[in-house]
């Protein structure tokens, strides 16, 4: 467990259940104000649940999420009002929507429209390439920049925490690169916290703080990524070679 | 054989009507369509003419209030021909004249109400139980709505069938009165079809503001991809509700008109085949647009009324030969144009 005591995010003993399937068997992790923390593992692994337990958006059976210190258990809607934003896998941007409409998705339940423009001026600013496009159709953006508006969109909510699922799947290497980057460039320049869900291990641990390691449903490593580069946790885990004992998962640190 | 079914493949997927940019063929079809009517009314002269705007003005209501659900939130409903038949029912029952009801055998109270006391009566009543049958349908999507749209329309049948001491079954209603001011009754044909195209522009205003709404975007990123508007703070279900209610309650309006026009109804013209007419003016113009529905209701209504005047068409086929038609048409159109003449989505 991440023991700083300025942790914004804590997730303790989190259990998500599909019927018979156990996604997330105790899961437990923190995340402090300004970090940017990457969760690692196979597929299947349950890294996508571990931000949607957060959302509201998977079926929590047991275990408690802490929000700056208050028990979560609201409603997604309520959720992202809480200054939380998810930005899920695969973009899903709105392609009959205009990019500059699209963005206003992201926080069009606001009444302040002046704060939205502000809101928008400063993503805009934040993605030039977004900028240059905003009349045009998402439909007609590549997926690169289909990626910079999905994460553009997510930050139109001014999240004090931004979850990212996966943001460079299925994205070219020299796109992935231009992705990190500006991942990196909110978590300085934005001073959002960052969890990041991510297949691309190199690229994601060059960006991020901190990283938790996930397999069959449990943390199995918890690190800095010098120290998960340093073993071989995450060859272990990829080539199945982890067995979780049954208290704990078999859980390392490495901070 | 399958020569013939590989060449309307390739066509269907290659053809120059499927590739022709929408702004094209939305000058073609208005052109075609405004040119159709116009030349119909020449022919038939000012009487007919009448009566066709105000069958126009009926159906374009429905058409452009079920495109707010099917071709704006992606919700294909084939139930909102219930909510006419409640519009309808509510004005008959509210205001049919109750001293023509006491000679019939089967003699139900009428309040007697004058038109527009029934007419709010008739908009709230169809938005109450769309939200009663919304509450349950949020619940599904895709096949499966269409599914408990189409038990819905079944069931609102059934209701004006059979519920005998309130409907009259199937002998129907009678001497629903016009809209009055009055003393001024609006009993001419002319006076009807002006009030019957205030209410559609009403409609259509109405509409318009809702679809280029910040409301509306969210029902296009609905129509779009639920789940992911839904991360973003929306109450998906809260606005799936709304939209439905309000297109019912539309629908409603319509059913008031339709009875008042008519002065008479019955089960029959709320039968499920109608709403399939209602879904196929609504593809035929095209999903997600106003311009499309109305363009969709004149040419159905161009056709329907029409085809009275084939030579070789004998009188007791013609509602027959129109639902081949329209079947016909609703083929070729997934086939060529599934989009509509000036539709932005495929169904």
């Amino acid at each position: 467990m991440h023991g700083s005591s300025d942790v914004s995010l804590q997730l303790t003993d989190i259990a998500v259940h599909y019927g018979a399937v156990r996604a997330l068997d105790g899961v437990s992790l923190g995340i402090s104000q300004g970090e940017a923390v990457a969760v690692l593992g196979p597929n299947g692994a349950g890294k996508s649940t571990v931000l949607k337990a957060i959302m509201g958006l998977a079926p929590v059976v047991a275990g408690e999420v802490h929000w700056r210190g208050r028990r979560l258990e609201a409603e997604t809607h309520e959720i992202v009002r809480e200054g939380i934003c998810f930005v899920p896998q695969g973009r899903r941007v709105f392609t009959h929507l205009s990019i500059e409409e699209n963005l206003e998705m992201g926080c069009l339940y606001l009444g302040d429209e002046s704060e939205k423009r502000r809101r928008l001026e400063s993503v805009l600013d934040l993605f030039p390439i977004l900028y240059d496009k905003r009349r045009d159709l998402a439909s007609q953006m590549s997926g690169g920049q289909q990626q910079m508006l999905a994460i553009g969109r997510g930050l139109m909510g001014a999240p004090d925490l931004l979850l990212l699922d996966e943001p460079t799947l299925g994205l070219a290497p020299i796109v992935v690169g231009e992705v990190f980057a500006k991942v990196r460039e909110i978590s300085n320049r934005v001073d959002t916290t960052i969890m990041i869900v991510e297949h691309n291990i190199k690229g994601v641990l060059e960006i991020v703080d901190r990283a938790y390691v996930l397999d069959k449903g449990r943390i199995v490593h918890e690190g800095t990524p010098e120290s998960i580069r340093e073993t071989n946790i995450l060859t272990d885990v990829f080539l199945g070679r982890i067995q979780p004992d049954e208290e704990g998962g078999g859980r390392t640190d490495g901070a | 054989m399958s020569h013939l079914a590989q060449a309307i493949r390739e066509l269907g997927d290659s053809g120059p009507l499927r590739r022709m940019p929408r702004a094209n063929l939305e000058r073609i079809a208005t052109v075609l369509v405004l040119g159709w009517a116009v030349g119909f009314m020449l022919w038939q002269g000012a009487g007919f003419t009448i009566t066709l705007t105000t069958i126009f003005a009926i159906w374009a209501i429905l058409a452009v209030s079920l495109n707010l659900v099917v071709g704006f939130t992606g919700l294909l409903s084939v139930g909102h021909i219930g909510f006419f038949g409640i519009g309808a029912y509510t004005m008959a029952i509210l205001a049919s004249d109750a001293s023509y009801d006491r000679l019939r055998t089967e003699s139900i109270p009428t309040p007697d109400w004058p038109f527009f006391a029934a007419l709010p009566v008739c908009i709230a009543i169809a938005g109450l139980v769309a939200l009663g049958v919304g509450v349950v349908f949020n619940r599904f999507r895709d096949d499966i709505f269409v599914l408990v749209s189409f038990g819905f329309a079944i069931i609102a049948f059934s209701f004006f069938l059979n519920l005998r001491e309130l409907t009259r079954g199937a002998f129907g209603i009678h001497e629903i009165p016009r809209p009055a001011f009055g003393s001024w009754v609006l009993d001419g044909e002319i006076e009807f079809l002006i009030f019957a195209l205030i209410c559609l522009a009403l409609v259509v205003l109405i509409c318009w503001l809702i679809v280029t709404s910040s409301f509306g975007r969210v029902l296009t990123a609905i129509r779009e991809d639920e789940e992911a508007i839904a991360v973003f703070g929306y109450r998906v279900t809260h606005f799936k509700l709304a939209v439905w209610v309000l297109s019912a309650m539309m629908a409603g309006l319509a059913g008031a008109l339709l009875a008042s026009w008519t002065s008479f109804i019955d089960p029959n013209s709320f039968i499920l085949l109608e709403s399939m007419l209602l879904i196929a003016i609504v593809i035929l113009g095209g999903l997600a647009t106003i311009w499309g529905s109305l363009l969709g209701a004149m040419a159905f209504v161009l056709l329907e009324e029409g085809m009275r005047f084939l030579p070789f068409l004998p009188p007791e086929f013609v509602g027959q030969a129109r639902q081949v038609v329209l079947g016909v048409l609703l083929v070729l159109l997934m086939l060529f144009r599934p989009q509509g003449l000036v539709g932005r989505y495929k169904l």
